[in-house]
């Protein structure tokens, strides 16, 4: 195999797990705060791609309103989200964890019938936008500048949230939430809006995630329940509730189905849950994180 | 200790002579309705041995479900098996297979349990989905034939009926022997074990229980009654597909489950019942089924945490005047 195919391999590999970052880095936030493993997160991620289409409809397709249209959409989610975790999910933070999970289940199964009855069933597409349209030809592979916008803009974002999260008071407070809610709640702090910020940021994350993932490929219903089972498998591999963990994550995922494609032509589907079971057997809480008390 | 009176009655055979005469109401309809409840039930109660029973929340019981599903296919159709080997085939495998993916889940606790039995799930999907030469891939295995029903023919009454109908009594006879099975199970030492793990694990290990063998057990039983289930339901359907594995089918007894009680032996059943007629009428007005369940369920979880079987207990204790 040429030297210059593995590369293109590679970098295809990169561009899923930059996508599969975003998404997941938010499944990583919300169960790292709050605890509660968001079946939705694949539907907030799959609504953001409706709204970002929606909006570049009202913006005027193939203009640079696209990256407006994006950020609307994912704050839209943001917003979505911070409803659902204020008037709902809040009281059942006191309950067993399947309560947890079988609401948010409820909520796969409203918001992809609300797409549905939205945006009907066929396929939709947006295109990229004109800043972004060319490629550029890197060490023999040909690179659309949209792919290596996105391998960029993965380790922007883990970079932001690693300073927001390390070196920053409202950081502090996040990660006192994570490892002591009662202790953070006596010293003071509104641990209920530490909540409802974190979901809102996860669910932001996952609203832009399928906003950007829009001129890549095409917006159907039923890429929910798939893309959540993938940002469980990243979470899983780098470690539930753990940042860092879930860069790493993507990147292995990116890279197994990359490759696996070339080693198993069928199944490399297989491969990736295959990963998820033996990462869970040998060490269940992943490659970076920590066990839970 | 004498076992109170509503656990004398033998409830099984009480609700299969209920459920006898559907053929006989005259509609192909009511028995197409009746016996996907009678096969999805056993599917949701034998969920309900590890959820509510031993107290561990499983997000992957498509895997044995759909395992039963396919072996029975497989033998039926490909090698030309008679129905009942391949029935008992199926639940054989798919005890096998909990056995295995179990081994490794019952080391773990909680949410990675969860996470666990869901990785287990979507590699069984994977495999059905893409293992064309075997499982049909994508396309599944259509045309699955209906077990040789002639012997039936010399039965009263039933001897005229329709295939449907005839396979009806099949399931339905061969579902409640695993309901007096499940029932069984759960009452039996072996079972009041499993609710003392449910219940306090430390406190069981304490007493020299071997909580890990016996979560297993419960595992490969509970594993082996969905294989059971899915070979019923692969027949009934007419065909098996990779959708039976993929985790939104793991979340469908798990709904029966919660909107029936899962405190309850019977409460799955209940569930079972209640979601597939609701289905039924509301198909019949909307083609958006899956947001009126989303409804229904956070209406469940958020009002009736107990379930229709556990608000009624309830109910029935506020009226009989004993504190609830």
């Amino acid at each position: 195999m040429e030297p210059s195919f593995l590369f293109g391999q590679f970098l295809g590999g990169l561009t899923a797990a930059m996508f599969l970052f975003l998404i997941a880095s938010g499944l990583s936030l919300i169960f790292g705060v709050l605890r509660v493993l968001n079946f939705a997160h694949g539907s907030f991620y799959m609504l953001g791609a409706y709204l970002a289409f929606q909006f570049v409809q009202w913006v005027g397709p193939r203009t640079e309103g696209f990256w407006l249209a994006a950020l609307g959409a994912a704050c839209g989610i943001a917003v979505l989200g911070g409803l659902v975790e204020r008037l709902l999910l809040r009281h059942l933070y006191g309950r067993e964890e399947l309560y947890q999970l079988l609401f948010t289940y409820a909520l796969v199964l409203i918001l992809g019938d609300v797409a549905k009855i939205t945006w009907g069933t066929g396929q939709l597409s947006v295109s990229r936008p004109p800043s972004l349209e060319g490629s550029l030809n890197l060490l023999g592979v040909i690179v659309p500048h949209y792919n290596l916008f996105i391998i960029l803009l993965g380790p922007t974002i883990a970079l932001i949230f690693w300073f927001v999260l390390q070196r920053t008071s409202v950081g502090r407070i996040v990660r006192a939430a994570a490892q002591d809610r009662e202790m953070l709640s006596s010293l003071g702090a509104n641990v209920g809006m530490v909540y409802t910020g974190m979901f809102m940021v996860g669910s932001f994350l996952a609203g832009l995630g399928g906003a950007l993932v829009t001129p890549t490929q095409s917006i159907v219903p039923g890429m929910d329940v798939a893309i959540i089972v993938e940002a469980f498998i990243v979470v899983v591999i780098g470690g539930l509730g753990s940042f860092w963990g879930t860069f790493l994550g993507a990147l292995i995922f990116g890279q197994v189905l990359s490759f696996g494609i070339l080693i198993f032509p069928r199944f490399s589907i297989f491969a990736v849950s295959a990963l998820m079971a033996v990462i869970l057997i040998v060490r269940p809480w992943g490659l970076l994180g920590r066990p839970l008390r | 200790m004498t076992r109170p009176l509503i656990n004398r009655i033998p409830w099984t055979l009480i609700v299969f002579l209920v459920l006898l005469p559907v053929p006989f109401l005259g509609s192909r309809f009511y028995t197409f309705v009746a016996t996907d409840i009678v096969i999805l039930s056993l599917f949701a109660t034998s969920l309900n041995l590890l959820l509510g029973t031993t107290g561990l929340v499983t997000f992957g019981h498509a895997a044995y479900f759909s395992i039963g599903a396919y072996t029975t296919a497989l033998l039926m159709k490909n090698l030309g098996f008679p129905f009942l080997p391949s029935w008992i085939a199926g639940g054989l495998m798919a005890a096998g297979f909990a056995l295995v993916f179990g081994f490794f889940c019952v080391r773990l606790t909680k949410i990675y349990f969860a996470m666990l039995t869901l990785a287990f799930a979507q590699i069984v999907w994977a495999i059905c989905f893409k293992w064309n030469d075997v499982t049909g891939g994508e396309q599944g295995l259509p045309n699955v034939p209906y077990p040789g029903l002639d012997w039936m023919e010399v039965l009263p009454l039933i001897g005229d009926l329709r295939v449907s109908d005839k396979f009806y009594y099949v399931a339905l006879a061969l579902v409640a022997l695993c309901y007096a099975a499940l029932r069984r199970i759960t009452l039996s030492p072996f079972g009041r074990v499993l609710t003392v793990i449910r219940d306090n694990p430390e406190r069981a290990q304490f007493i020299g229980v071997n909580v890990r063998l016996y979560e297993l057990a419960a595992f490969m039983v509970s594993g082996a009654f969905a294989g059971l289930s899915g070979a019923l339901f692969g027949i009934f359907n007419r065909g098996v597909f990779p959708d039976f594995a993929f985790w939104t089918k793991s979340a469908e007894p798990l709904i029966m489950t919660i909107l029936g009680g899962m405190a309850h032996f019977w409460g799955p059943a209940v569930g079972a019942a209640a979601l597939i007629l609701l289905n039924q009428q509301i198909t019949s007005y909307t083609e958006y089924w899956p947001f009126v369940l989303g409804g229904v369920l956070i209406v469940l979880l958020f009002v009736f945490p107990g379930g229709i079987v556990g608000t009624l207990t309830k109910l029935g204790r506020r009226i009989g005047g004993r504190d609830a």
